[in-house]
């Protein structure tokens, strides 16, 4: 959360408050949104490493606030960020693992495993379409990124049939 | 309530070849009035030889096939296409239009086949044809259209005539996201007004509207069950965006 926190920082100074609905706006109800005691932890961390700084600002019949801004030191690592290229999604394998090595432990079949995954699949991706739904069309960010996980989704199933294919 | 469709050890060996080969090997399926079932499984399961016997397009080896209560596996070829045209819609992994029909007459000939008046039958087409937004299509030769569309069109044809079981292999096979979820839409739609659906699907999302997901692995059912639906999904259960 470290880059996003930066990058709407380069856009301008925010209290925490406002990053969290920044983050809530970008990606709609499509993806989890942090809690607030975690934006404050890293913007705790990202001060320290002097990547951003802050300003008390006073308000009227309440606490101050400390309003952040980011730092020459965290817009070069931003733009670095930006700049490299990005690692591709990595598989989650642990059920691959389980598929290859449960049956030797003698604790499962392998057929039960793959129905019992096919299963959890499903019931994402019907999630995915409930969520869809109710997803405003015009707030494309959370669109795609629906999308995205539905396609995603789609060749872990393929990925299953192969293996009952070759293994079961 | 009786199930519109059942199946009981059903069993299909294919003979024509040098060595015999056992497609299907004693299914037993039920699906009750309304029921929305996925079959899914990988290729050379039997997913096809398994709703073509159900919608009487291949003959079965051994077992029996129930439709509406009724013994079918036992009829003869045209008492089976009187059928068909009754009760049953089914949509091809190759659509099937007549070439030298409006793509409109292929939707509205099933519903008059079917004893529809043509009052009704044209109301019928109309509002398939609008649901797939295939409306400005109607006066089209099947040949004008591309895959997705004609795909969409043999659709519209299979629900023409409102049959008690609609049979669909892979029907969304040609079809680009958008033209999916049009498709997913009349799916959903038909489905929620009562129609009963058996699909053969490898669209995870296709298969995640159905109640019902069958398995089938070497010609046999290997899972049955319902898709749970939890309703805490988002994305970040499959994307991680750190
Ligand atoms: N007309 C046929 N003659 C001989 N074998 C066939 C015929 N149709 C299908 N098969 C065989 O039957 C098995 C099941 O095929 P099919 O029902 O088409 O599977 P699926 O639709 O799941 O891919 C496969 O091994 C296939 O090669
Ligand atoms: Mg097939």
């Amino acid at each position: 959360m470290r880059l996003h926190l930066l990058a709407l920082l380069a856009k301008e100074p925010a209290h925490g408050y406002e990053l969290k609905q920044a983050l809530e706006q970008t990606f709609g109800s499509a993806y989890p949104s942090p809690n607030i005691g975690q934006i404050y932890v890293t913007l705790g961390r990202l001060e320290k490493d002097g990547l951003v700084r802050a300003v008390d600002v006073e308000q009227s019949n309440r606490p101050n606030k400390k309003v952040y801004y980011l730092t020459a030191k965290g817009r070069e690592l931003l733009t670095t960020w930006v700049d490299e290229p990005t690692e591709g999604p990595r598989v989650r394998d642990e059920f691959f693992m389980k598929l290859v090595l449960a049956p030797l432990t003698g604790i499962a079949d392998r057929m039960a495993l793959i129905n019992r995954q096919r299963r959890h699949y499903l019931s994402l991706m019907r999630d995915l379409n409930d969520l869809l739904s109710r997803t405003p069309p015009t707030d494309r960010v959370a669109m795609l990124l629906i999308e995205g996980a539905m396609l995603h989704l789609q060749a872990d199933l393929d990925w299953l049939e192969r293996c009952q294919e070759d293994l079961a | 309530m009786t199930p519109v469709l059942k199946t009981v050890r059903l069993v299909k060996i294919y003979q024509d070849g040098a060595v015999p080969v056992p497609a299907v090997r004693g299914v037993d399926l039920q699906v009750e009035p309304g029921e929305f079932v996925a079959i899914m499984g990988p290729s050379g399961s039997g997913k096809s030889t398994l709703v073509h016997m159900l919608g009487g397009l291949d003959t079965r080896t051994s077992g029996e096939i129930w439709l509406d209560d009724h013994r079918v596996d036992t009829l003869s070829e045209s008492a089976w296409a009187l059928l068909r045209r009754k009760k049953i819609g089914f949509v091809f992994q190759f659509f099937n239009l007549v070439a030298n029909m409006t793509v409109g007459d292929n939707v509205e000939l099933p519903a008059l086949l079917a004893g529809a008046s043509p009052k009704v039958a044209r109301e019928r087409r109309e509002s398939l044809l609008g649901a797939l937004n295939l409306g400005e299509r109607a006066d089209a030769a099947p040949a004008q259209l591309s895959g997705g569309e004609q795909q969409r069109v043999a659709l519209a044809r299979a629900l023409a005539n409102q049959p008690s079981v609609l049979l669909a292999d892979e029907p969304t096979g040609n079809l680009d996201s958008r033209n999916t979820r049009d498709v997913l839409r009349l799916l959903g739609d038909v489905h929620k007004e009562g129609q009963t659906i058996v699909m053969v699907t490898h669209d995870a999302r296709v298969a995640s509207l159905a109640d019902r997901v069958v398995s089938l692995f070497d010609g046999e059912i290997a899972d049955d069950g319902r898709i749970a639906r939890r309703r805490t999904g988002t994305v970040g259960e499959v994307i991680d965006l750190r």
